[in-house]
């Protein structure tokens, strides 16, 4: 059954402008994203439909893991658009991750339009058990 | 009666301008109603003989997709399921949507349903819409007496 978490609806943000100029003429959206904790990971989503998946581009500057999608617009050949409730464009997000992520074993999945990322938390941020000694 | 040219690309911006405002000040901004947004977005493309429709439908399986057509009417309907998380799972920002939605268009001629092609890639739908060949314009020859 479907969990309806949430209603469906249209939502695309438009990236403020930043400070630096975009060299690329299309928008820039902020793809919506869930994150979810797991004992051992913390598992991002987000929605970047359209994009090839050799046109992601994943970077981690010390703390800071950004995502960028770049879409390629192309219009279908002998048509013309009559009629347009959305836009297409590039994605671009930014997360600051705590130092408690192994960062060098970051894992990424894109499928369906959706790109998944899973941080492993590091060993020294794993819960740990810690046994009690019985004294004299 | 109008005439069909094709417009250099800085033409499509001006005409995207125009159908933004035909939408900004159109029927529903003079009622003062608005139209709420119907999911999924879609655009469509047309041309004389087929029309093309795409709609961004991110994180569904080609299986949830039903595409229906009936006469002249085209329907899209698909479940959008959330991740199947262990129990343990919590969240920390919920922002996507899941469901199920529904949304018919209707077109100004009868939809040849044998020739709908659709394809789903990378999060994008897009069907192809051909008009049933008696609907389509014919050219007609003038004759010389």
């Amino acid at each position: 059954m479907v969990n309806e978490t949430k209603v469906l609806d249209i939502h695309k943000e438009k990236l403020p402008k930043a400070d630096t100029e975009r060299t690329r003429e299309c928008p820039c959206f902020i793809p919506r994203s869930d994150i979810y904790e797991v004992d051992d990971k913390i598992v991002l989503l987000l929605d970047m439909p359209g994009v090839n998946p050799n046109a992601i581009n994943i970077t981690l500057d010390k703390s800071v893991l950004t995502v960028n999608g770049y879409v390629r617009v192309d219009e279908p050949e002998g048509y013309s658009l009559m009629h347009a409730e959305y836009e297409t464009g590039d994605y671009e997000r930014s997360f600051r991750i705590s130092n408690q992520i192994d960062q060098s074993n970051i894992d990424a999945i894109y499928n369906n339009g959706t790109l998944k990322l899973i941080l492993p938390k590091s060993e020294s941020a794993m819960p740990q058990r810690i046994k009690v000694k019985v004294g004299e | 009666m109008y005439r069909t040219t094709s417009f250099p690309t800085i033409w499509n911006e001006f005409l995207r301008l125009q159908r933004d405002m035909d939408n900004l000040l159109g029927d529903s901004y003079q009622s003062g109603k608005r139209i709420a947004p119907q999911y999924p977005a879609i655009n469509v493309w047309a041309n004389q003989d087929s029309a093309l429709i795409t709609a961004e439908l991110p994180g569904l399986n080609k299986k949830d997709i039903e595409i229906n057509v009936i006469g002249d009417t085209v329907s899209i309907k698909g479940s959008r399921y959330p991740e199947e998380l262990p129990e343990n799972a919590k969240y920390q920002r919920q922002e996507i949507g899941y469901g199920n939605f529904h949304r018919s268009l209707q077109f100004p001629y009868t939809i040849d349903a044998n020739k709908v092609e659709a394809t789903f890639k990378d999060g994008i739908l897009t069907v192809k819409l051909p008009r049933i060949e008696s609907e389509k314009p014919k050219k007609i020859a003038v004759k010389t007496l």
